[in-house]
């Protein structure tokens, strides 16, 4: 059982929480993930580290509620029990002196993104922040990553704030308009904001790492079900990634089949709701 | 000339003819036509009549020969012979001073295989149902027995860990408990029993058995971990190091789905056995939404491959409401390498079975659903080195299946996590751990043993339970008696 120890309601659907966890937050690096599964009945859903604290053994997961289980979980409060938590899971983020690093996040993505901002700047890389929203009223972590990166931009879809615009926008600027040679981008977020990065990243070559939200169950490896083609090849993401060369990915792939259970995942909100 | 002497030396089971014929004793089961609706366990187990008279069938061999077909030595005659008597608790007993799980052997266990292949009433007549017999033993003992302590050794305070909740890991725990040893089992999952949980359905295996040896263990002071892999929050030398334990058991199974490499296994609707039996048994899917975590109902399955798994896919999805649920299977019906048991159960269910027919490609439509499957027919050729007959594919007979999903029951491979992880570990080609040739279980790294399917690849349960106990003892002697080093 791993308690609930602080509850941030970040806006309506998203939400975070800081677990007691200690083993889980020794262990965890960049990039990293656990499965949790809320009670006896529940389903296992991974979710990424986005924060730890050493200290006091605490680990942070942030979360939006798009269906059942991050539902359920929303209504948990300080105080309340998770039944299971398994982790660090997953392959840390490939952290090294590249010079200088992009890194971009869409909606939550920013906070999976933020352990990797932090961790490229301790190696001494440039790290330009590309952070976008719906609209300015769901942006996350802003303050978090202004303070880790070296610079930080923001886009929201409706120009309430920042750049007006997507968050490639923001990266075909620093490319094409103020020729910035960068070495590495890294971008969390919704798929189809990857597959649009690494459409710009493309023709100038520069390498960009993902990270792919598959469906999982158990997440070490034994089932299958996270995988996804990468250059052609049959990766597991639980344990092969959750990282890999966006230019290798087959996102529409992907895609479909993370729409799996959509049937399922109706019926099962349908029933969450009327509890 | 035989002299009054010998023919008492003479073994019994060559006198002939001195009982009356009694045939092999059927265990009851649910109708199929209900069962493909449910989950319920198939078979009812025998009662306490059926018991007697199949117990009476034995002819108490002085050189049981059923003995040397089980792995781990059961005393076949004696528990029989105290079924005979009455006395079933003190059978339990006796199967238990070499099986700790015969509840779970008793209904998995592939007995015509083992035991029953070469009891000597088989030569004649139907061997004795020792398999039935035992699981009759252990489940009268459940509802009968009570908890009773067993024996335990002073505490030693010496900490072995073990890793994977499965077969080997629980009956290795249950030996070293005794011992006097500090254990602790760490599982990956959140739930302990290896493949007895994930793996074989609740139709063959009810969890709740599963549930009761750990509750046993546990009573008796093995500690569980669950949600703990071994070698991501911890590594097998961080245990060691760190954590201070002095021997490590690895029984971490072989849990690595192996996929045919064909085209479209990436389409929705294509599962590992793994996958699919998972959801529906560990999570609990069948009974969504009652259970959080979804499975596809689907109309049309293809389930490829011919052991215990296919069948257990088969069979589920079946359950789940499959009208034509198919086994695809690239040798003939005689080289399928699953329970004859299963085999029957899932005919009985209406299971369609396509022999020599092996899978080159899976058919998506333009959503990247599965639409179909399509095959070649096989034949049979030359014997190859497993002494089975190869099949060779008849050119030109490929043909089409339509079905809505199609799962991979292939085999399955050495999960890499943990050697991966633990650099002085030595594996082989097929990433099982290598272990030295005395059954200790040694590794190639001081104070690690390894036993089960991690090590002979996929195999038994009770292989596995008997590697458990094996590498017990070896454990014992390297930390209490120094008998066994590197
Ligand atoms: C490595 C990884 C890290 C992730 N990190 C975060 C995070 O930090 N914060 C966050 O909010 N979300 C994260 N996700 C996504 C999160 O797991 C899903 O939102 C969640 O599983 C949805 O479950 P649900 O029951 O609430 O919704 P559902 O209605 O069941 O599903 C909504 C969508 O989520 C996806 N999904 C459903 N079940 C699973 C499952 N078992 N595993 C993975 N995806 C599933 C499907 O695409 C589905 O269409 C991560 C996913 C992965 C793979
Ligand atoms: C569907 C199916 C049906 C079967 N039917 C039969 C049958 O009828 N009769 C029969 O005799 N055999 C059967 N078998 C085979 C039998 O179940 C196995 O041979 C046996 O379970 C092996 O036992 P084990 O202890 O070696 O490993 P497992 O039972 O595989 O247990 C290994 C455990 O280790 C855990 N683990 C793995 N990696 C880690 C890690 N890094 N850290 C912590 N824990 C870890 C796993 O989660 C798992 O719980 C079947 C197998 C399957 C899959
Ligand atoms: S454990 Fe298996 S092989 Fe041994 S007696 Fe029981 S059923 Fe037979
Ligand atoms: S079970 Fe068969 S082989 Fe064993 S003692 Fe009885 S008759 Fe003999
Ligand atoms: S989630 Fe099962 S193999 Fe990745």
């Amino acid at each position: 059982m791993y308690e609930i120890v602080e509850k941030k309601v970040w806006f309506n659907e998203i939400k975070e929480f800081k677990i007691k966890a200690p083993l889980i937050a020794e262990k965890q690096k960049a990039g990293q993930f656990v499965i949790i599964r809320i009670n006896e009945n529940g389903e296992r859903i991974p979710l990424t580290i986005a924060h730890k604290d050493l200290d006091n053994g605490t680990i942070n997961l942030l979360f939006q509620e798009v269906g059942k289980t991050t539902m359920d979980l929303g209504r948990l409060n300080k105080g309340d029990f998770i039944m299971d938590i398994s982790g660090p899971l997953g392959t840390p983020t490939h952290i090294e002196r590249y010079g200088i690093v992009v890194c971009i996040g869409g909606g939550i993505g920013v906070a999976p993104l933020h352990p990797i901002v932090r961790a490229m700047k301790s190696a001494g890389n440039n790290v330009i922040s590309i952070i976008g929203a719906r609209t300015k009223g769901i942006l996350i972590y802003e303050d978090l990553m202004r303070a880790t990166s070296n610079e930080l931009l923001i886009t929201t879809d409706d120009g309430s704030y920042g750049r007006h615009g997507f968050v490639t926008d923001e990266l075909k600027n620093l490319i094409d308009v103020r020729k910035i040679p960068i070495n590495l981008v890294v971008a969390i977020g919704p798929p189809i904001m990857m597959k649009m990065v690494c459409r710009v990243t493309e023709p100038y070559k520069i390498k960009t790492i993902v990270s792919l939200n598959t469906i999982m169950v158990d997440g070490t490896g034994m089932c299958g079900a996270c995988r996804v083609s990468v250059g052609g090849r049959t990766r597991f993401v639980c344990v092969d990634g959750p990282e890999f060369d966006g230019h290798q990915v087959d996102f529409d792939e992907m895609i479909q089949r993370q729409r799996q259970y959509l049937t399922e995942e109706k019926i099962a909100v349908e029933r969450c709701k009327h509890k | 000339m035989t002299s009054p002497n010998e023919e008492e030396k003479r073994p019994e089971n060559e006198k002939k003819e001195k009982r009356p014929k009694i045939p092999r004793q059927p265990m009851h089961g649910q109708d199929p036509a209900v069962r493909i609706r449910n989950f319920d366990e198939v078979p009812y187990g025998y009662t306490d009549e059926l018991a007697k008279l199949e117990s009476s069938r034995c002819i108490q061999c002085k050189k049981p020969f059923c003995i040397e077909g089980c792995p781990v030595r059961i005393d076949i005659p004696l528990f029989i012979k105290k079924i005979k008597e009455g006395d079933i608790l003190e059978a339990a007993r006796v199967i238990k001073r070499d099986n700790c799980l015969p509840a779970i052997c008793g209904r998995v266990c592939p007995q015509e295989d083992q035991c029953e292949k070469v009891c000597i009433v088989g030569k004649k007549e139907e061997s004795v149902a020792i398999g039935r017999l035992e699981r009759y033993v252990a489940d009268y003992e459940a509802k009968h027995g009570r908890f009773e302590m067993p024996e335990m050794a002073p505490k030693t305070g010496r900490k072995v860990a073990i890793v994977g909740s499965g077969p080997g890991g629980l009956a290795c725990a249950g030996e070293l408990i005794k011992m006097g040893h500090d254990v602790t089992v760490f599982e990956a999952l959140h739930k302990p029993g290896g493949v007895l949980v994930y793996g074989i359905p609740e139709f063959r295996l009810p969890k709740a058995i599963v549930q009761r040896e750990v509750d046993y263990l546990a009573n008796l002071g093995v500690k569980f971990m669950m949600n703990f892999v071994v070698g991501k929050i911890r590594t097998v030398d961080e245990l060691m190091e760190k954590d201070g334990y002095e021997a490590i058991f690895l029984a971490n199974g072989a849990g690595l789905p192996i996929f045919m490499n064909i085209p479209g296994e990436n389409l929705n609707g294509v599962y590992s056995a793994n996958e699919y039996l998972t959801r529906s048994n560990l999570m609990k899917a069948y009974k969504f939404p009652d259970y959080d975590t979804p499975i596809k109902r689907w109309k049309n399955v293809a389930v490829i491959g011919g052991g215990n798994v296919a069948m257990d896919g088969v069979r589920t999805a079946r359950r789940l409401g499959a009208d034509n649920a198919y086994i695809i299977y690239r040798r003939s019906h005689n080289e399928m390498p699953a329970r004859k048991e299963e085999i029957e159960h899932a005919e009985e269910e209406g299971i369609q079975f396509r022999m020599l027919t092996n899978p080159i490609r899976i058919l998506g439509n333009k959503d990247g659903w599965v639409r179909g499957i399509e095959c070649i027919k096989m034949e049979l050729g030359e014997p190859d080195e497993s002494g089975r007959r190869r099949p060779v594919p008849i050119k030109g007979s490929e043909f089409e299946i339509e079905i809505d999903a199609v799962v991979m029951a292939i085999g399955s491979g050495s999960n890499p996590l943990v050697a991966s992880t633990t650099p002085d570990l030595k594996v082989n080609k097929w990433g099982n751990i290598i272990v030295d040739r005395e059954k200790t279980g040694r590794t190639s790294k001081k104070g690690v043993f390894a036993g089960g399917d991690i090590v002979t690849g996929a195999a038994t349960v009770i292989l596995a339970m008997g590697a458990g106990r094996n590498v017990a003892g070896a454990i014992n002697e390297y930390l209490v008696y120094k008998a066994i080093g590197w």
